[in-house]
C-alpha cells in the first residue's frame, strides 16, 4: 500500500499521541526494558524477587511528567531485627533507569518515603525494597503521562 | 537559596515523626539541548543525608529523574531532644545544609 | 425576534452591567486550581510542599536586603510586608501617574528600585524579580482580585480586551476561543481553563520553576504560532490588566502551582 500524504499524517498523529516512538528513535540512549532489567539486577544481584509487602502510590494519569508525586511504603515492623534497609525506584523509558535509592533503618520507625520524579513518557515505574534479611520485594505500576498541549522553547 | 524544612518542634518520646524537605535546585538532567543544539551539562543533587544528633537516620542517592527543587519526605523515631541536620551534595561542588531543632518529652 | 433580543439585552444589563456578551459571568469564574488533579492541588495547598514557597522565602530575604547606591531595602520604606503589602497585588497592573500608563507589579518593583534605591532594574523572569513579586503577591493570598477599577485604566483595559478577542498566529486563534468558549474541554490531554490569573507568579510543573503571567501569555502566543510580544510590551501589560479585571473577585493564590 503506497504511503499517501494523508496516511503519513495519520501515522505521525498516532505516534505523537502515543508519544513513544519518536523519542526512542531520536535518543537511542533511552532506558529500555533491557536496561531496566539490568538496573534491577544491579540492586538485587542473583536474589529472587518477590511480590507483596511493598506499595507504590503514584497517580496512574499524571498532568505533567516533569513533577510526579510518588510514595513508596513497605509493610515492616521496623524493629532492630526486622526492618527495611533500602528502597530503590526505577523506570523503564527515561534516558536512565535509576530514579532514586533511599536508605532506612530501624530508627526510621516507618518504612515510607515520598518524592517527586520525572517521567519522560508513559511507562512502567518499579519499586524494590531490600529487607534486613536480604530479601527483595518488588512492585510495578504503569503510568500514563499527559503531554502538554503547548510547550515553549527553552529560553 | 532557600530550603523548606518541616520537622515537628515537639514530639513524645518514641513517636514516629515525618520529616519533609524541599530545596531549591534546577536538577538539570544532562539530557537536554539548548536552542543552539548544545547539550546542557548535568547539574543535579546526587546525595541527601539527614542526621539526628550526629547519627545518620536517612540517606538518598538522587538521579536526574528526580524533579527540580527536590522534595523528600521520610520518617524517624523521636528519641531525644536535639538537632536534625540536613545535607545536600551535588555536581560542580554543590553543597548546602540546613538544620531544625526538636524537643522530645 | 427583535422582542427577544431586547429581553436578552435587558436581562444582561440587569444581571451584570459590566459583563459583555461572550464573557464569563462572575458567578461562573473559576480559578485554574479547579481544573487540576488532586495531586497538583495537594502540592499547592501545603506550604511545606509547595515549591513556589522557596521563591517566597527568597523574596522575604530580598525584602530586607539593602540594594543600590541609596543603600536602602524595601523594608526601610514599606516596613513589615505582612501589613503594608496586603491587598497590593490584587490591584495590579495599576495606573502610574508619572508613566501615564499601567505598570505591572514587576515593573513597580523596578520603578521602586530606580526611584528610591538607585538600583539597577532586575531582568524580567530573573530569580530575584520573581522572588520579590511572589513575596509581595503572597501577602495578598486570599484577597479578592480588584484590578482595573481606576477610571484612568479604562482605555488600557479596552485594549487588553480587544487583544484577548483578536485572532492571531498561524492557528488563527484568539484567547477568547479557548478560554471563554471552550473551558472545561480538553486540548490534547490537558484541560482548557478560563485563563484566570489568580496565582502569579506561579510554579508551573511544565517550567519546573516559578514564572510570571507574561511568560505564560508568551507561551500561549507561541502555542498558537504567533509572534509573542516582548516582556513589558504595552500590549502584554494591557492583556495582563484585562485578565486581572476579568478575574475580579477571585482570591489571590500566589504562589499557585499549575501543571
Amino acid at each position: 500500500m503506497p504511503t499517501t500524504r494523508r496516511r503519513f499524517l495519520s501515522l505521525a498523529g498516532g505516534v505523537t499521541a502515543a508519544g513513544t516512538i519518536p523519542i526512542v528513535m531520536l535518543r537511542p540512549l533511552n532506558a529500555t526494558p533491557t536496561m531496566l532489567n539490568a538496573a534491577i539486577r544491579n540492586v538485587v544481584g542473583e536474589a529472587p524477587i518477590r511480590t507483596g509487602k511493598i506499595k507504590l502510590d503514584i497517580p496512574p494519569l499524571v498532568e505533567n511528567g516533569n513533577t510526579v508525586p510518588m510514595t513508596v511504603s513497605v509493610a515492616s515492623p521496623m524493629t532492630a531485627d526486622d526492618y527495611v534497609r533500602s528502597i530503590h525506584v526505577l523506570n523503564e523509558k527515561n534516558p536512565q533507569p535509576n530514579i532514586g535509592n533511599f536508605y532506612l533503618g530501624p530508627s526510621s520507625g516507618r518504612a515510607q518515603i515520598s518524592t517527586r520524579i520525572r517521567l519522560a513518557d508513559s511507562q512502567k515505574v518499579v519499586a524494590i525494597a531490600r529487607l534486613s534479611d536480604d530479601t527483595f520485594w518488588q512492585i510495578a505500576a504503569e503510568i500514563v503521562v499527559t503531554l502538554a498541549a503547548c510547550t515553549e522553547e527553552v529560553n | 537559596m532557600a530550603a523548606l524544612i518541616n520537622v515537628p518542634t515537639k514530639a513524645k518520646r518514641g513517636e514516629i515523626i515525618e520529616i519533609r524537605t524541599l530545596t531549591s535546585h534546577i536538577m538539570e538532567t544532562g539530557f537536554r539541548h539548548a536552542a543552539a543544539g548544545d547539550l546542557v551539562p548535568r547539574d543535579i543533587i546526587t546525595s541527601f543525608t539527614c542526621r539526628y544528633n550526629g547519627s545518620e537516620v536517612f540517606r538518598a542517592d538522587l538521579f536526574p529523574a528526580i524533579a527540580a527543587n527536590p522534595y523528600l519526605s521520610f520518617f524517624t523515631v523521636a528519641k531525644e531532644s536535639g538537632k536534625f541536620e540536613f545535607e545536600w551534595i551535588g555536581d560542580n561542588g554543590y553543597a548546602s545544609t540546613a538544620s531544625a531543632s526538636i524537643t522530645v518529652e | 425576534m427583535k422582542f427577544w433580543r431586547a429581553i436578552a439585552v435587558a436581562a444582561l444589563i440587569a444581571a451584570a452591567p459590566v459583563v459583555l456578551a461572550g464573557e464569563i459571568p462572575p458567578e461562573m469564574r473559576r480559578s485554574g486550581y479547579s481544573f487540576m488533579g488532586p495531586e497538583t492541588r495537594a502540592m499547592q495547598d501545603d506550604d511545606a510542599s509547595n515549591p513556589g514557597m522557596l521563591f517566597v522565602l527568597d523574596g522575604q530575604a530580598l525584602w530586607t536586603k539593602k540594594s543600590g547606591s541609596a543603600d536602602k531595602a524595601c523594608v526601610d520604606c514599606h516596613g513589615d510586608a505582612r501589613s503594608s503589602m496586603k491587598g497590593v497585588a490584587v490591584r495590579y497592573p495599576a495606573f502610574d501617574k508619572t508613566q501615564g500608563r499601567p505598570v505591572t507589579l514587576d515593573q513597580r518593583i523596578n520603578l521602586c528600585r530606580a526611584d528610591h534605591q538607585q538600583a539597577k532594574p532586575l531582568a524580567y523572569e530573573s530569580r530575584d524579580l520573581l522572588a520579590l513579586s511572589a513575596f509581595v503577591a503572597h501577602q495578598s493570598r486570599g484577597v479578592p482580585i480588584a484590578a482595573g477599577d481606576d477610571p484612568q485604566l479604562r482605555p488600557f483595559v479596552e485594549l487588553g480586551r480587544d487583544l484577548f478577542n483578536q485572532r492571531e498566529g498561524q492557528l488563527n486563534l484568539a484567547c477568547t476561543n479557548c478560554h471563554d468558549d471552550n473551558f472545561d474541554r480538553r486540548l490534547a490531554g490537558a484541560p482548557v481553563t478560563q485563563g484566570q490569573p489568580t496565582g502569579y507568579p506561579l510554579y508551573r510543573l511544565e517550567w519546573q520553576t516559578l514564572g510570571s503571567l507574561e511568560r505564560r501569555l508568551r507561551s500561549c502566543m507561541t502555542g498558537v504560532r504567533a509572534q509573542a510580544y516582548d516582556y513589558g510590551a504595552p500590549e502584554l501589560v494591557a492583556l495582563e490588566l484585562y485578565l486581572m479585571s476579568r478575574a475580579r473577585g477571585l482570591p489571590i493564590e500566589t504562589p499557585a502551582v499549575r501543571p
